[in-house]
């Protein structure tokens, strides 16, 4: 079975993406935001990151209402493995896939740099491994919020997925990364595909597409 | 006093917010004519005089929330 990759107007850590799915042995096929997909035909999905829609209106919210995306939540219902970064995040936080949404950085600023993170909950198919991982972050939109309630919930759920060592942007709880109730949608702002090789600066993305 | 800034882009500038808006509203069976997304500016201003509080707010306006270019806008007391 194939990995789904999906593409935006404006995504651009798509060509990335795909590249470290097929370094990790997978079958990575493209899918087009502008038309639905068999849910049933991939083994994961993938939504990079990138500026999709230009960020119009809001980070994701555009892309979170595309048709693409009526297949990521029969598919995301189904079970199937969905992993976002970055803009993927945001577009599934607006496609109500996941809880909270992402705002700009607490320093207004757009943050390029590489963070450490901790994982708090392991998902079961993405950098099962867990631990701690080095990953580069390049976001204006990263700082996760959520009510007090609802970060309640997810503590007590254990779908905080990673938390930053430092917290560069603001995010609540430090959170970098959150899973679904289920654990099979899962999201975090670093890019792990930036991180595929020593060349890059580190390899602890090789993970997250094994 | 409050005076929120309306600034909406000029009707011959294309407004491609406006218009992605747009695109996806449809896409998903919303029935309009058109979009347009323009923004909103609160000004807290000292003081109680509303004529002083409307002329500060004009030349805030005019100073750096519009371009008279692209867009228009309009002030209203809250």
């Amino acid at each position: 079975m194939s990995v789904g990759v999906l593409r935006f107007p404006g995504t651009n850590c798509d060509r990335d993406v795909f590249e470290a799915l097929e370094g990790a042995g997978r079958k990575p096929e493209w899918l087009w935001h502008a038309d639905q997909f068999d849910s049933r035909k991939h083994e994961a999905l993938f939504l990079p990151g990138g500026f999709s829609y230009g960020d119009y209106l809001r980070s994701g919210a555009l892309a979170a209402r595309a048709p693409a995306m009526k297949s990521v939540r029969e598919a995301a219902e189904r079970g199937v493995p969905v992993l976002g970064i970055c803009n993927g995040f945001q577009i599934l936080c607006e496609a109500g896939l996941l809880p909270g949404a992402l705002v700009r950085n607490r320093g207004l600023r757009f943050i390029d740099d590489w963070v450490s993170l901790r994982s708090v909950n392991k998902h079961a198919q993405f950098a099962r491994a867990g631990g701690s991982a080095r990953l580069p972050i390049a976001h204006a939109d990263g700082r996760f919020v959520v009510s007090d309630d609802e970060l309640k919930k997810l503590q007590d759920r254990g779908q905080i997925w990673w938390q930053y060592e430092s917290n560069p942007n603001g995010a609540a709880h430090d959170i970098a990364g959150v899973m679904n109730e289920k654990k099979n949608v899962a999201a975090l702002m670093p890019h792990p595909e930036r991180a595929m090789h020593a060349w890059m600066g580190g390899t602890d993305g090789v993970g997250f597409f094994e | 006093m409050k005076i929120g800034v309306k600034v909406m882009p000029r009707q011959e500038v294309l407004d491609t917010q406006g218009r992605a808006v747009e695109n996806t509203l449809r896409q998903n069976g919303k029935q309009l004519n058109a979009c347009q997304v323009g923004r909103y500016v609160v000004l807290d201003l000292p003081g109680n005089d509303e004529a002083a509080a409307m002329a500060s707010a004009k030349e805030m306006a005019e100073f750096v929330l519009h371009n008279p270019l692209i867009e228009t806008y309009q002030l209203e007391k809250l």
